[in-house]
């Protein structure tokens, strides 16, 4: 008896979710589009044509052949977008946000820098305006233009004729002052000539001059960065974690649904039907959960499988560990709902109220953005919402692609959760008028 | 025999149930009537084990609804005043619900849901959606959700509320088609034809009080005659000594101006009448029409409880 009438619960809230139209879209076609959305923005599956230039503008005032090389390797990089503007029109647009920095290069600058290359004093201003918004984008720009600026100042300093005069100036400036000791200035003059030198072979040369010296001098070294993924030479997918908090989140919608589902059944005559049947609290309260945590699992099967087979989303790690996360928090969920139908009042209310905690609970979880680049104090206080634990436990069994270990903690937070919830739900729940 | 003793049931300030005492023999069908606020809805609501009374005993065939409830509750079927039915699933994807809570599974609830829908004259139906059913042949659905586990006691609240005259009929007789397979039937309505016609006895209550147990005849019998006539006279008013003279006339009951005419009691249309008509005729009063009839539940119903409009929603359990 017992069992066939759970059964006959669960079989009918099924039915019903299967005929809710509505509710097939909303629970799967929406995250889907969202998650589609925000894996695209963060990274897509990897490919490098996903990136975004960043646009910058620069007004060159000096129009020096030092200060248009450096602009001429700024417009050559893949990572920026450069427009040639005056200055007003540069802060204008910094400004209003439609470029996120811009240099201006003074008059005199490459005079001015190749000169500061051999005497520390006289040093030109680059002006950097950057948008406080974009707080990465003023040091990017500021470690390119340094990149650049020191590749085309040495190029000058050891190959033009503004090096050359600038050399001249040194050596003069170094027979000249008293301040500098016999045996540094012997050993100064030497470099300043073996440099002078070194510039007039340059220019002699011309075009079959050492390449090397050619282009300046560069950073002497290579940093390869590696991207620390499942596996090596496998891509980064931003769909991974996408997926995995749209899933978390449009899931949780659903519980509130079934929540207030039964709130709703509360004012109908079907609600009577049930309690004047031989039926008991704890067989209601076990259905309502069985089936709640079946449709869950359900949404969850087919928004992964449309990660898994359209965007590319794969599962690195443990299997097991997904398969577990998976039901412990489609568990989680069903108790979630009966907790709210259990405590809530009028279903529009409820709704209301769940809606809010529910889109805080995936914010601050890490459904939308991924909690590390929350402030510290936020990381450690989302540590307390299940979501992020759902979140960070599914992204450590795709793309991190980490063992069952790894999902382990996830899944007993996830429990301890709706143990919570269902004590709730069991204490708070109405079962006799 | 369903035995309901004493039962009270009080929400907050509001008394729902005040003292409601009745018997219904097994196989029986009972009416429970009563003004809006009456009790009823309260009084079945704790028969069928909804709501625990405050004081009083339910008990059907010797086992009590308090101490019994599970295994009574296997015995009753609610036929609620509120459709119990999903819109969005099939006629049978509601009757397996329904039987399945009562542990009905495989070819025996299939057998139930035949059956049932049979009687209520939906099987050609069964796997339409109940979004596409008539308001009639919901309340015929509704009915069927609560026959699959076979109970002895159907309690009806108000089944045919808001249906039109063929669905009422046809509802009638799915009802006598249960009283026939001997099944005990307590059933409020507030149309007292349904009463008259289905019921072997009428429960009356009144501000949670029963007020009236009897048989419909017995009912009548409470009124001073069981028929009346309506005179339409042309003529000057009567006059309140003419009218106390038609009053006195032996074998009538009462006599009493109405619009245009005067209507009389009696229990004997035969020589009271003629004693009437003479005496109108005497007073220069011309009989241009005339009908007659016997007095309807509904007078009776009056009767007992007054003609006051009962406004007050019905208490609502906190």
């Amino acid at each position: 008896m017992s069992y066939t009438a759970i059964r006959a619960l669960v079989r009918t809230d099924i039915r019903l979710y299967l005929t809710d139209r509505r509710a097939l879209i909303v629970g799967i076609v929406i995250p889907i589009l969202i998650a589609a959305f925000f894996g695209y923005v963060f990274g897509g599956n990897g490919s490098a044509a996903e990136l975004g230039r960043i646009p910058i503008a620069v007004d060159d005032e000096d129009q020096s052949n030092v200060s248009r090389a450096i602009v001429a390797d700024l417009v050559k990089d893949p990572m920026l977008e450069v427009q040639a503007l005056e200055r007003a029109p540069a802060t204008q647009l910094v400004r209003s946000g439609k470029v996120q920095a811009a240099a201006v290069v003074p008059k005199g600058f490459g005079d001015a820098a190749v000169r500061a290359l051999f005497r520390s004093v006289d040093k030109p201003r680059v002006e950097l305006l950057v948008d406080p918004s974009q707080t990465g984008t003023g040091r990017i720009v500021e470690g390119l233009f340094t990149q650049y600026g020191m590749q085309e100042i040495t190029k000058e300093a050891f190959g033009g004729a503004t090096g050359r005069a600038a050399l001249a100036q040194g050596l003069d400036w170094v027979n000249r002052v008293s301040s500098v000791d016999q045996p540094d200035r012997a050993e100064l003059k030497a470099l300043l000539e073996a440099a002078r030198n070194l510039s007039l072979r340059q220019t002699a040369a011309g075009s079959s001059a050492a390449p090397s010296l050619q282009r300046g001098l560069s950073i002497p070294y290579v940093l390869a960065t590696t991207k620390v993924t499942s596996a090596q030479d496998v891509p980064y997918n931003g769909y991974a974690h996408s997926f995995a908090g749209m899933t978390v989140q449009f899931i949780l919608f659903a519980g509130i649904d079934a929540g207030v589902l039964l709130l709703l059944t509360r004012d109908r005559g079907i609600w009577q039907r049930l309690r004047a049947a031989p039926l008991q609290k704890w067989q209601f309260l076990l259905a309502r959960t069985f089936a709640t945590t079946l449709i869950s699992l359900f949404q969850f099967t087919v928004i992964y499988a449309v990660a898994l087979t359209v965007f590319n989303v794969r599962i690195s790690g443990s299997l097991a560990g997904l398969v577990a996360l998976a039901v412990m928090f489609c568990v989680l969920n069903a108790t979630f709902g009966l907790m709210l139908a259990s405590v809530g009042r009028s279903a529009g209310a409820t709704r209301g109220i769940a809606m809010m905690v529910t889109l805080l609970l995936v914010m601050i979880g890490g459904a939308w953005v991924p909690s590390f680049v929350f402030p510290k104090w936020l990381q450690q206080a989302s540590l307390a919402a299940p979501t992020r634990w759902a979140v960070d436990g599914l992204d450590a069994v795709t793309w991190r692609g980490l063992g069952f270990e790894a999902a382990l903690t996830p899944i007993i937070v996830l429990a301890l959760s709706a143990a919570v919830c269902l004590a709730i739900a069991i204490w708070r729940f109405r079962w006799e008028d | 025999m369903l035995s309901v003793s004493h039962l009270q049931k009080r929400y907050g300030d509001r008394v729902a149930v005040a003292d409601a005492s009745f018997e219904i023999p097994g196989g029986r069908t009972v009416g429970l009537l009563g003004p809006n606020g009456a009790g009823k809805t309260t009084t079945l609501a704790m028969i069928s084990g909804l709501t625990a009374p405050d004081s009083g005993t339910v008990s059907f065939q010797g086992q009590s609804i308090q101490q019994d409830g599970r295994a009574l509750r296997l015995r009753v079927g609610l036929v609620p005043q509120d459709l119990a039915l999903y819109d969005e699933l099939s006629a049978a994807a509601n009757l397996e619900l329904f039987g399945g809570l009562y542990g009905l599974t495989g070819q025996t609830l299939n057998g139930r849901i035949n059956d049932a829908l049979q009687l209520v004259g939906l099987a050609d139906r069964r796997r339409d959606r109940v979004r596409s059913f008539s308001g009639g042949m919901k309340r015929r659905l509704n009915i069927a959700g609560a026959l699959l586990h076979d109970p002895d006691l159907v309690l009806l609240d108000e089944p045919t509320v808001g249906v039109d005259p063929q669905s009422r009929n046809a509802i009638f007789e799915n009802l006598e088609e249960l009283k026939r397979r001997g099944k005990t039937l307590l059933y409020t309505t507030h149309y007292m034809e349904e009463a008259e016609r289905l019921c072997d006895r009428i429960v009356i209550m009144d501000h949670g009080r029963v007020i009236a147990d009897d048989t419909v005849t017995g009912l009548y019998n409470r009124l001073p005659a069981s028929r009346a006539a309506l005179l339409t006279l042309a003529g000057p008013p009567l006059t309140p000594a003419q009218l106390a003279r038609v009053a006195a006339v032996a074998g009538i009951s009462a006599a009493v101006v109405t619009e245009g005419g005067i209507r009389i009691d009696t229990d004997d249309f035969g020589a009271p009448l003629g004693r009437v008509c003479e005496l109108l005729g005497a007073a220069g009063l011309r009989i241009t029409a005339v009908s007659s009839g016997t007095t309807s539940l509904e007078e009776v119903f009056i009767a007992l409880t007054g003609r006051a409009l009962r406004d007050d929603p019905a208490p609502v359990p906190p």
